[in-house]
């Protein structure tokens, strides 16, 4: 059973996500305010985002064409009519106490998204996907943080207004796992639409879940809790987790699970009660006089769908299918965006694909672990990876030396034949050269040769491993291997 | 006659003739203002002398180098007191709002300094523009420039009864039940509330934005197609703002109506009303038929509901339009409140009077879980069919015809407790609002010496034809008479 499953216990675990992204908009939702993330608090922004009287606000198209896009890159139905709502709540951080978003009439509906664990592929039915506007920011002075307490409290508007497309999933999902394979997913999805950054630190990405659990084999839905403030992958299967343990030992004590709202603390890792549906909004949607109902023609749904970049699980059959590499490799490679144009640019410069996969995946990822840079921030491009593979293939350099260039010149970002050059690291394949060391090394270990001789295979290792000590490793060893084998 | 009794079509060829400049027409008005509005009250915030004679002095400066004049240069202009202008309050007349100065102006504003009209001041109304009458304003009671003890209308009675007291060149009110149409009709002057669309809301603080629209208050048709022509056209700030060509509505006016085809609206007359009205309307009807008209009296079954269902929807927007008046960022706020809540509900029920807790109550209930279809959803079917009945009517006929009002001017503190005839006095401007058609009040008469007014309704976007038929009654009818200023409060003492 995968982690934070339930085990045994009897119960399956039900979980339905629902996603906020912040569009990569220029502008905002309803105004022309940059949206751009990090300025001083309350200078992105104008009468419209402030909610001053009067002020009205205007549709930006682009953020709809995004959710639109995302919604067919989800296989979801697209409206051919769709009207923004008001949603009425009161609350600080909300200019006008009431949010544009929508309500029966969204830009999306039913899509799906197919999901692997290790386990299972499960398909995982979207809702929705709507449009909406993002809030202010509030900081709490003094108290514990929150507003209830707190000495006083200040907003920043500068987030007010920025597009928020929200992704809601029916509840088909099965295990914290699974939700964290299906935001991986969704996120690579949307980085490759290239409609938000999907950072679920920077908070442009955010995830409430719904989770209840029901005896295994149930049909009816269990009493669910929502659970939020899960800021990152590792946060939401620990908080998920932690709640099917948590209403699991609520259930087996024979007490029913409250519906409540629970708040995911990171630091102790554990959620808490934030507050129970009792005190549920009456949100008062109604249709958002200011804005006209949106048609959308069905000339440009189509235009959209036909401009749909190549999407990760079809580049990912690409892979297997057109360009040979096995599943485990493929999948990795397409996940994210840059890192499949990486490799696939090594291909189309002439790099063997699976020697590029190898060494994307194992020398280049380690490298990229261990300095925390993004593949396409580092020094070392496709086409520092494309000549090194050549330089290995030709047998000018051996697979020893190609790590030690790799090292270079993820460092320095010299081209690999500079480095070759420089340091006079070329293979030596000339059989006389490498005869003569040959020779010598056998003259030094008699020992060594006698065993060989005796039949014992380990000892040409070691000897192979004289010849390339000598040869500060440009010897190409399977030459070596061949000449010791020829003088015996 | 001073010049600041004479509309704007008098006064700009004297312009062009050089009998008169900007400065003089603006001391004239200034004048008025200082002399008659202590017992009017129509100014909440009157823009310093200095200035409006500085900004007439360069209009005048401007003019002597230019050969191209336009009508509204260096007019001076009452605004009503819910259009944002910057560096000047705009309260709503409302407390919650006191001293509020907004940081830009609203489009129509912006576009009247672009002819170099002249702000005089800011105008009073009914709070949040929720009356007929001006008296639910927190500052101060507008009085009816005809009778002093009577009320000028509204919620725009500001705007009219500086118009009809020659304090203001012309106004500019809103109109979302016949918040320019009936004050107009109180104070016996012209106003127009456009085509849903037609101009620019952007900078108009929202009372129920699906029905609000600016518009023009003015001596005569021709000032209000001359100020019509200006705010016109869209505005890439309001997305409900439509995008069509503005045609020279003053160019168009020649007073020839000859076959045009008029219909009467049977709902909307007779039943209820003064009588005085009743004879007003059918004098008219008479006026039209002599200018050449056709005129048939017809039925719109469906208005018989217009006004609960205006009563639905107006408060349900206007409960979340007013939703942002809380105490965070502007306006008014508690002095002592000890959590988030509480500094809410204090602020709320400090700042605003009781015509907007009855609105917000009103609308809130009807948006509620479980409500929302009973009243909101059924008031949108309504004005569906309303809708429907203005198409239908507007399919065999070009103009409609009605009494503005069913009464003429009430006297202050007359209606005040009972919320339900005040409401009635709106009977027949709320459904130009529901089905968002343009709409006129004209003066067509006086009983016991006070002004009547006619109301025209129009095709959507056929201001056109709405304000050539207004202007060729308007000629035919000759009305010339004046204000009094009659205060029956001193005779009996």
């Amino acid at each position: 059973m995968s982690a934070g499953g339930n085990g045994d216990s009897g119960y399956e675990t039900i979980i339905g996500l629902e996603i906020h992204v912040e569009l990569d908009t220029v502008s905002k939702m309803f105004c022309g305010c940059p949206t751009r993330f990090g300025e001083d608090p309350n200078t992105q922004v104008c009468p419209v985002c402030l909610g001053l009287p009067g002020a009205l606000p205007v549709a930006n198209w682009k953020a709809i064409e995004y959710t639109i896009k995302s919604g067919l890159a989800l296989s979801c139905e697209i409206a051919e009519f769709t009207q923004f709502h008001r949603k009425n709540y009161f609350y600080p951080d909300m200019a006008k106490n009431y949010q544009i978003s929508q309500y029966d009439l969204p830009i999306c509906t039913g899509g799906h998204l197919d999901v692997e664990t290790d386990d299972v592929s499960r398909r995982v039915g979207i809702t929705r996907v709507h449009l909406e506007e993002d809030t202010g920011k509030l900081i709490h002075v003094g108290g514990e943080g929150r507003i209830a307490g707190a000495d006083y409290s200040i907003v920043d508007f500068n987030r007010s207004g920025i597009p928020l497309m929200e992704i809601v999933t029916e509840p088909d999902i099965r295990s914290p796992e699974e939700a964290r394979a299906f935001m991986a997913k969704l996120r690579s999805i949307l980085l490759s639409l290239g409609v938000s950054d999907c950072s679920m630190e920077q908070g442009s990405m955010r995830c409430d879940a719904n989770l209840s659990l029901r005896p295994a084999g149930d049909t009816e839905l269990g009493v669910k809790t929502e659970v939020k403030n899960m800021n990152s992958f590792r946060a939401l299967v620990r908080a998920l987790a932690f709640e099917v343990e948590r209403q699991t030992k609520v259930l087996q004590a024979g007490e029913t699970v409250e519906q409540e709202t629970r708040h995911f603390d990171a630091a102790k890792n554990i959620t808490t009660s934030l507050r129970t549906k009792e005190y549920a909004h009456d949100y008062r949607y109604f249709p958002e006089p200011d804005l006209v109902p949106i048609k959308v023609e069905r000339a440009i749904v189509a235009d959209m769908a036909g401009k749909l970049p190549e999407l990760p699980d079809a580049r990912r059959m690409r892979f297997i299918e057109s360009i040979g590499l096995g599943a485990h490799e493929a999948h990795l490679l397409s996940d994210t965006k840059p890192m499949g144009d990486f490799f696939e640019e090594c291909v189309d410069g002439g790099a063997d694909p699976k020697a590029a996969a190898n060494w994307i995946l194992g020398e280049l990822s380690m490298h990229l672990n261990a300095t925390g840079l993004e593949i396409e921030d580092c020094a070392v491009t496709p086409k520092h990876l494309t000549q090194l593979l050549k330089l290995l293939d030709e047998g000018t350099i051996s697979g020893k030396i190609a790590k030690a260039v790799f090292e270079e010149m993820y460092e320095t970002g010299k081209l690999p034949g500079v480095i070759v050059d420089e340091k006079g690291m070329t293979q030596i394949s000339d059989s006389d050269e490498i005869g003569r060391v040959v020779d010598a090394v056998l003259a030094e270990n008699p020992k060594a040769v006698e065993e060989l001789k005796a039949g014992k295979d380990r000892a040409i290792g070691f000897l192979v491993g004289q010849v390339m000590r000598l040869t500060k490793g440009r010897a190409n060893p399977q030459m070596v291997n061949d000449l010791i084998k020829e003088r015996l | 006659m001073e010049l600041n009794e004479l509309a704007i079509s008098r006064l700009f060829p004297m312009r062009v003739m050089n009998q008169t400049n900007a400065t003089q027409i603006c001391e004239a008005f200034l004048a008025q203002i200082e002399g008659r509005d202590d017992k009017i009250k129509a100014f909440l915030h009157r823009v310093d002398a200095d200035e409006v004679l500085e900004a007439a002095a360069a209009v005048d400066k401007h003019a002597a180098a230019s050969s191209e004049l336009v009508p509204l240069e260096g007019m001076p202009v009452a605004l009503k007191d819910n259009l944002c202008t910057i560096g000047m309050p705009t309260t709503c007349s409302s407390k919650i709002l006191k001293d509020y100065v907004p940081p830009y102006n609203a489009t129509v504003v912006d576009r009247l300094a672009d002819q170099k009209a002249i702000v005089a001041g800011k105008v009073n109304m009914d709070e949040f523009a929720f009356g007929s009458s001006t008296e639910s304003s927190a500052y101060q009671v507008t009085a009816n420039p005809w009778d002093l003890s009577r009320v000028p209308g509204g919620s725009s009675g500001g705007s009219a009864a500086a118009v009809a007291a020659d304090m203001a060149a012309f106004a500019l009110g809103s109109d979302t039940g016949g918040s320019i149409r009936q004050p107009a009709s109180f104070c016996g002057v012209v106003g127009l509330k456009p085509t849903y669309g037609l101009v620019s809301r952007y900078g108009l603080v929202a009372f129920a934005s699906s029905l609000d629209q600016i518009g023009p208050i003015t001596k005569n048709v021709i000032d209000c197609a001359a100020v019509l022509e200006i705010i016109a056209g869209k505005d890439p700030a309001d997305s409900t703002s439509v995008d069509r060509e503005i045609p020279s509505y003053t160019g168009k006016l020649n007073g020839k109506i000859e076959g045009l085809k008029v219909a009467v609206v049977k709902e909307l007359m007779g039943h209820g009303f003064q009588k005085e009205i009743n004879f007003a309307l059918d004098n008219a009807v008479l006026l039209f038929e002599q200018l050449g008209a056709q005129i048939e009296y017809i039925s719109l079954p469906h208005l018989e509901y217009a006004l609960p269902a205006y009563y639905i929807i107006g408060p349900a927007e206007a409960s979340s339009n007013l939703a942002r008046f809380d105490g965070v960022r502007y306006g008014h706020r508690t002095a002592d409140a000890d959590d988030m809540l509480e500094m809410y509900m204090k602020t709320r029920a400090e700042g605003f009077g009781a015509e907007a807790k009855r609105r917000i109550m009103l609308g809130t209930y009807a948006l509620s879980a479980g409500y929302y279809e009973a009243y909101y959803g059924q008031a949108l079917k309504i004005r569906t069919l309303i809708i429907q009945d203005f198409e239908k009517a507007f399919a065999d006929h070009d103009i409609l015809l009605s009494p503005t009002c069913p009464t003429t001017a009430f006297k202050q503190g007359e209606k005040l407790e009972d919320p339900l005839q005040m409401y009635l006095s709106d009977i027949c401007t709320i459904p130009a609002n529901l089905a968002g058609i343009p709409a006129i009040s004209v003066p067509c008469g006086v009983a016991s010496g006070l002004p009547v007014g006619l109301q025209i309704m129009g095709k959507h976007f056929d201001e056109v034809t709405l304000l050539n038929a207004a202007f060729a009654f308007e000629r035919a009818f000759g009305w010339n008479l004046k204000p009094m200023f009659r205060d029956p409060s001193a005779k009996e003492k």
